[in-house]
């Protein structure tokens, strides 16, 4: 298979990486906790039959520009200059975890710049009845299980590559965990649940049956709020055996349903 | 040299099985183990200790600010020292201090302060800690990744606001107030009063502290050998930035306790000193790091350089890992010192010297020490130890102790005389 693409962005002055790969229509990606460190087999699979852009957010690994970032608002504006630049205006757009949360605000504020909606585990909301648990305060052995249903796919996801720079590697690890606080702190509620009603994209959302983040639970309280506005075709899907990152836990079943949706 | 007296008023009855049957004495401290009504000795006991304190004639007593903590139970200094400020009359009152960031506007601490100086009639030194990961991030849920940069905005506020003389319009990237005119105003007005800034071991602090002339405070909680490397860190840096080495522009911690002999010491320090290095320092580990609390120039020192201890010292988990919990590696380490009054001068003065540091903060209080202990140890300590060191650093001038109004200005405090008939 060949490689992907890479090529930056400019955001608030800030360079932003954008991966690409794939034939077919354009689909976006905004990933989640720790962002993408590496290319994923999720992403390969998508790219069978579409065209995959991944754009980093501003502060997650490959971008920088997230200090600039104060209000929600500033995330939000940001948010919507990578879609525009990275050409995804008007694409399916796919969103996980902390990306998902952004995603669900691109389809809600911007409804023309979205095409289908694909949520998978996002952040925006909080339960007092289930709190969500905090990825911020988490001994480090006890994060990878918090992230995924099988530990090691966190693990391989945020090891440093050969040839990595052994100094800054674990500092752009720990950025992109900044960066999710800096929009997320201290309980991941951006209020989305005012806006999810002006959601008119097709959304479908999906939940890894084992997230120990963001209680499954969740996934009906999105499907409530985006349905109690025009859009009344909203479905839950659960995923098998897959934690908060089900694209690292389950790569073939999650591209399978996003590909599905946006069919 | 300034021997200052420091209280972090521990909660003195925390079980003995506190450590494994509780993950962490911060943050989420059970409510079950705080009983309001031994606090209410508890509190009395620790005033007493601080006014006795200043009795003694130390040259100033000490407060500071934690929140959720099994360890400090002063979520606001202020409130101690105001009462300090009516029961004691000429030392020096060290808020060690107030989180900026924590305070909303941070006019307030501008004003609160300002009612300190002038209830002391000039006695304040203000401290402006930027304030432990779990106090500000996780107990009191402050974003680590703004923390920061709306602790140094909130700093120019309080500064400004202490000095402007007419009313301003403050336009902050975070606090933005149309009208800020604090009243009162502090004594202290040439230009404000002192501002002492305790803080890790980050060189992006020291170069901050030597630019608008503050002290700097390492206030470890593991003496004097593990403060060694930092120490040294901060004066290297103020001698690349041309400043001169006048001791008195540092503040450091440590823990004390003085008896006849180091026998004596031993027997009376030794259950206190454990009970603090071992239920108080229990802190769980997950609230040592919240991402974006520590700089990354100084992640990036501290992961270049394993010879850094500066930059090492600077994070709460690598604090958190040094973890001796019984006496003989406690003394060992330094964290506590012990003897007999000799013993301890000779300690005291290796301290002031090789660290070159002219404000010594004492805590002759620690873990469960009782009362009667802590007025020995303070008193032993100011009548056999404070007259052989206070001698140090005699050539250099203090420019950053408090400036109080002349004595024979200030109002006289009439002695507290309990009512006869209880009120109802």
């Amino acid at each position: 298979m060949s490689a992907h693409a890479t090529t930056t962005i400019d955001v608030n002055g800030h360079s932003c990486r954008v991966w690409t790969k794939g034939t077919g229509p354009r689909l976006g990606f905004l990933a989640g906790l720790g962002g993408l460190p590496r290319w994923l087999p999720f992403l390969d699979r998508l790219a069978e039959t579409r065209t995959v852009v991944a754009p980093s957010l501003p502060g997650y690994p490959g971008a920088t520009g997230h200090a600039e970032l104060d209000t929600h608002l500033d995330w939000v504006l940001a948010v919507r200059q990578i879609v525009d630049k990275a050409g995804l205006a008007g694409a399916d757009l796919v969103g996980a975890s902390v990306g998902g949360a952004f995603a669900a605000e691109m389809a809600a504020i911007f409804p023309g710049h979205v095409g289908k909606l694909v949520l998978i585990a996002p952040f925006g909301l909080f339960d007092d009845k289930e709190p969500a648990a905090d990825p911020w305060a988490q001994r480090k052995d006890v994060l990878p299980g918090l992230m995924c249903a099988e530990p090691a796919n966190w693990n391989e996801l945020v090891a440093a590559p050969e040839g990595a720079n052994p100094v800054e590697w674990p500092i752009e690890m720990t950025r992109a965990s900044e960066a999710a606080a800096r929009a997320f702190w201290p309980l991941g509620n951006t209020r989305l649940e005012k806006r999810l009603g002006l959601i008119t994209a097709p959304t479908l959302i999906l939940w890894g049956d084992r997230d120990r983040v963001l209680p499954p639970s969740y996934a009906g309280k999105f499907a409530q709020g985006i349905n109690k506005g025009i859009n009344g075709v909203t479905r839950v899907e659960t995923v098998p055996n897959a934690g908060h990152l089900a694209y690292l836990d389950q790569p073939e079943a999650v591209a399978k349903a996003v590909l599905a949706h946006f069919a | 040299m300034k021997l200052m007296w420091f209280h972090l008023m521990p909660y003195t009855e925390l079980p003995e099985d506190f450590n494994r049957k509780h993950p962490s004495v911060w943050v989420d401290i059970h409510s079950s183990l705080f009983d309001p009504r031994r606090a209410h000795h508890m509190y009395n006991d620790f005033m007493d200790e601080l006014e006795y304190a200043a009795e003694l004639g130390y040259d100033a007593i000490c407060v500071n600010e934690h929140h959720s903590n099994g360890y400090g139970l002063m979520p606001s200094p202020n409130l101690i020292a105001s009462s300090l400020a009516r029961r004691t009359t000429d030392t020096a009152l060290c808020v060690m201090g107030n989180s900026l960031a924590l305070y909303n506007p941070p006019t307030r601490v501008a004003e609160e302060f300002a009612m300190i100086d002038c209830i002391s009639g000039g006695r304040l030194i203000a401290g402006f800690p930027v304030g432990s990961p779990m106090d500000t991030c996780y107990a009191y849920g402050q974003n680590p990744s703004l923390l920061r940069e709306r602790y140094l905005e909130a700093h120019d506020l309080v500064k400004r606001a202490w000095t402007e003389k007419d009313t301003f319009a403050f336009n902050g990237r975070y606090n933005q107030q149309r009208y800020v005119n604090i009243w009162p105003r502090p004594i202290q007005d040439d230009p404000h009063p002192p501002i002492w800034i305790p803080g890790g071991g980050s060189v992006e602090t020291w170069r901050w502290c030597a630019e608008m002339d503050y002290v700097y405070c390492y206030l470890s909680y593991y003496g004097y050998k593990a403060g060694l490397s930092t120490m040294q860190g901060f004066w290297n840096e103020m001698e690349k930035l041309g400043k001169d080495r006048n001791p008195y522009r540092a503040g450091f911690l440590q823990f004390v306790g003085v008896a006849e002999s180091r026998q004596q010491a031993l027997d009376l320090y030794t259950e206190p000193a454990e009970y603090f290095y071992g239920r108080c320092l229990h802190v769980d580990a997950r609230f040592a790091t919240p991402p974006g609390y520590t700089t990354e120039a100084t992640q990036r020192a501290g992961i270049q350089s394993m010879v850094s201890k500066a930059a090492n010292t600077a994070s709460y988990s690598s604090k958190l890992s040094m973890k001796a919990t019984n006496m003989k590696d406690i003394v060992d380490g330094g964290y506590v010192i012990i003897g007999s009054p000799d013993e301890v001068v000779e300690q005291i003065r290796h301290i002031a010297t090789s660290l070159n540091v002219g404000h010594l903060m004492l805590l002759l209080q620690y873990g469960n020490m009782s009362k009667d202990t802590t007025k020995y140890n303070s008193r032993l300590f100011a009548e056999k130890v404070m007259p052989k060191v206070k001698d140090l650093f005699g050539e250099w001038e203090d420019k950053w102790w408090p400036k109080p109004m002349a004595k024979g200005q200030r109002a006289a405090v009439p002695a507290f005389r309990p009512q006869t008939v209880a009120a109802e």
